[in-house]
């Protein structure tokens, strides 16, 4: 918790989040009550512009300019929408504050509807957080008891409804114009921008959509002042952010950091270090989109720029920490498997050269990676860059383009010694016995579940290498460490 | 798109179209009660849809096929998902999901013949600190090896004897 600096997770874990009066004591509606019945619209937005607040979602784009844009659209009705469609494997922020905290995220979504002039608020949540659910429909209920949420807010003629909508599982759905087609039931196809959704979004209306983190930081912001805010961070990250510090680490979990601060700093300060004292090798930041930051570039400042330069992301807050066990290349491949599923298939780019890519990296980590096939996935990463409409595609090349940029060595002798470098990827890899260790205990032999290990006692044992599938078992038993992988 | 078909009661399903078939942009919502009634989408379900909402048959199917929740066969008593996020790929998942392969001989999306259980690998399921991570229903097991993963199964396996 120390060196930890709270502001989107404030009240998490410190208060009941079924509670509405744990809420209040934390001083939960009074943001709410000042904006509505102390300010102007214009001048909300001044406040969250002043804050320098931009988009914790992942791709940073200042909040205020949003919220502007959709206030300027003569249309009406105007929709604000949450998205709660956290599909970044390996982040669970958005989670953790619905579930820990619902009424500051509802409190934070009124005061985007009133400043953008909406009436009607929609809340997307995956469909793998049923908790999460449950917990915003009961706050939602309680602030609508309490008048914090319906129709004529503290006496004004500020009327706003919130419903929820599940999603059904698709992680495209995260782009925004893909979750607005999912909002009407559609399959979740990005739409063609412009028109953005400020313009022409949730049935053809100006919106606003913003991220449950980004909605989490709004009522903090009134209530203690823009500049509060922004004297966090750096000059182009203002505020705090939260990340979900997972993978090989001693002490992993959410932890809310200014701006500013290294990934040295979160990784060993705040984290503890690596698991079971073994060596760094990467983080990776920013998910499917992001890209994998090697030791050399520890000394990075968390900040949307810095982070961009090395290849990755900030994106929603994913950090997973991996050491020297890990494989790189199987890491892109791992992405590619997960980006090659999600895309929506709209861009032949995306939707064939994903699948493309995956298949050279199969064959790469399989042992029968070709000359070339370096250069072919970097050609293709830019293709499909170039050639896709959203997000998704054209961010998923980059845990490609970062494993090769940093570790080209690893590929190198995946395809030319067909070894693994991390003795992970099974089909390039053996387990013998080193004759001088072993005792002949037959320990392993016990234990091999596929009856591989051969040998009598205190005789040196042999594996069957046909036999052998590889399971590490042996290795794990054995006291003499007699077991080798090579 | 192989379908299971089997005479379903329409009755619960009509109550849910009573509320929706009307409510513009309310597909999913009516596919994902649809599923909670009967534990998948069956054929005649989708007919029925069809027919309360205006909605194409071949919309409806393109719009669940589109999305990972929806099912087209009945499940097992217990759904184990497998988390397969980064996390839990980094610290193993792969080995817990051989190992339930193993123990119970079935392979990801498919249902063992006593209809006990259903394997399935699925993105993220946010329990990223307890990694590897899987589900069994509304249950969520944590920090896994691939003996305990068996573990598990087994005691569940004794319980339905």
């Amino acid at each position: 918790m120390k060196k930890q600096t709270r502001i989107a997770l404030r009240n998490c874990g410190n208060i009941n989040p079924e509670s509405i009066t744990d809420n209040e004591e934390k001083g939960g509606y009074e943001a709410l009550r000042k904006v509505l019945t102390e300010m102007t619209p214009e001048e909300v937005i001044e406040e969250i512009k002043k804050s320098g607040l931009a988009g914790r979602g992942g791709a940073g784009f200042p909040t205020w300019f949003k919220w502007n844009a959709a206030r300027s659209s003569k249309e009406d009705p105007k929709y604000l929408i949450c998205n709660a469609d956290e599909g970044d494997p390996g982040a669970f922020m958005d989670r953790a504050i619905i579930e820990g905290d619902p009424h500051s995220l509802i409190e934070g979504m009124l005061i985007g509807a009133y400043a953008i002039g909406a009436s009607e608020a929609v809340v997307y949540v995956r469909a793998e957080y049923p908790l999460a659910i449950i917990r915003l429909n009961k706050a939602i209920s309680q602030a609508e008891e309490k008048g914090y949420l319906g129709k004529n807010l503290f006496g004004t003629n500020f009327s706003c409804h919130i419903r929820i909508k599940a999603g059904a599982g698709a992680f495209v759905c995260g782009e925004e114009t893909a979750l607005i087609e999912s909002l009407e039931g559609q399959r979740g196809m990005p739409r063609l921008k412009p028109p953005f959704p400020a313009a022409k979004g949730y049935w053809q209306k100006p919106s606003n959509i913003n991220n449950v983190e980004t909605f989490a930081n709004v009522a903090w912001i009134i209530l203690n002042g823009g500049e509060a805010f922004s004297a966090m961070g750096t000059q182009d990250s203002k505020g705090t952010k939260v990340f979900a510090l997972t993978g090989k680490i001693n002490k992993g979990g959410l932890v809310e950091i200014p701006m500013g601060k290294t990934l040295r700093e979160v990784i060993y300060d705040i984290g503890g270090g690596i698991k079971e004292n073994k060596r760094f090798k990467a983080v990776q930041m920013g998910g499917p989109s992001g890209g994998c930051i090697p030791e050399d570039y520890l000394d990075t400042v968390i900040d949307y720029k810095k982070l961009s330069q090395t290849g990755a992301i900030m994106g929603s807050g994913g950090m997973v920490v991996m050491d020297e066990t890990n494989c790189m290349v199987d890491m892109a491949r791992f992405f590619l498997d997960f980006t090659a599923k999600e895309s929506c298939g709209k861009c032949i780019h995306c939707r064939i050269g994903t699948k493309r890519m995956l298949e050279i990296l199969n064959r790469i980590v399989d042992g029968k990676g070709r000359d070339g096939d370096i250069e072919l996935l970097e050609e293709m990463c830019y293709s499909i860059k170039d050639g896709s409409l959203c997000g998704l595609g054209q961010t998923a090349p980059n845990p490609v383009l970062t494993t090769i940029k940093y570790f080209r060595n690893e590929y190198e002798a995946h395809i030319y010694q067909r070894k693994c470098p991390a003795k992970q990827c099974k089909l390039l890899i053996t387990y013998r016995i080193d004759e001088e260790r072993c005792i002949g205990c037959r320990v392993c032999a016990r234990n091999c579940p596929v009856n591989a290990i051969s040998g009598n006692l205190k005789e040196v044992h042999v594996i069957d290498s046909e036999l052998c599938t590889k399971c590490g078992k042996c290795m794990e038993v054995c006291r003499f460490k007699a077991v080798v992988c090579e | 798109m192989k379908c299971s078909h089997e005479t379903i009661d329409l009755a619960k399903l009509d109550e849910v179209l009573d509320r929706y078939a009307n409510v513009a942009g309310s597909l999913i919502t009516i596919l994902q009660h649809t599923q909670e009634i009967y534990g998948y989408l069956p054929v005649e379900a989708m007919y029925r849809i069809s027919e309360r909402t205006g909605i194409k048959p071949a919309k409806i199917l393109g719009v669940a096929t589109f999305y990972t929740q929806f099912r087209f066969k009945p499940v097992g008593k217990y759904l184990i998902m497998i988390c397969q996020g980064t996390a839990c790929h980094v610290n193993g998942s792969s080995e817990i999901y051989d190992a339930l392969v193993e123990e119970l001989n079935i392979v990801d999306g498919e249902t063992t013949e006593d209809g006990l259980f259903t394997i399935k690998n699925v993105a993220c399921l946010g329990c990223c600190s307890l990694s590897p991570v899987m589900m069994i229903n509304e249950e969520t097991y944590g920090s896994l090896t691939p003996e305990k993963a068996k573990k598990i199964i087994r005691m569940l396996k004794e319980q339905n004897i």
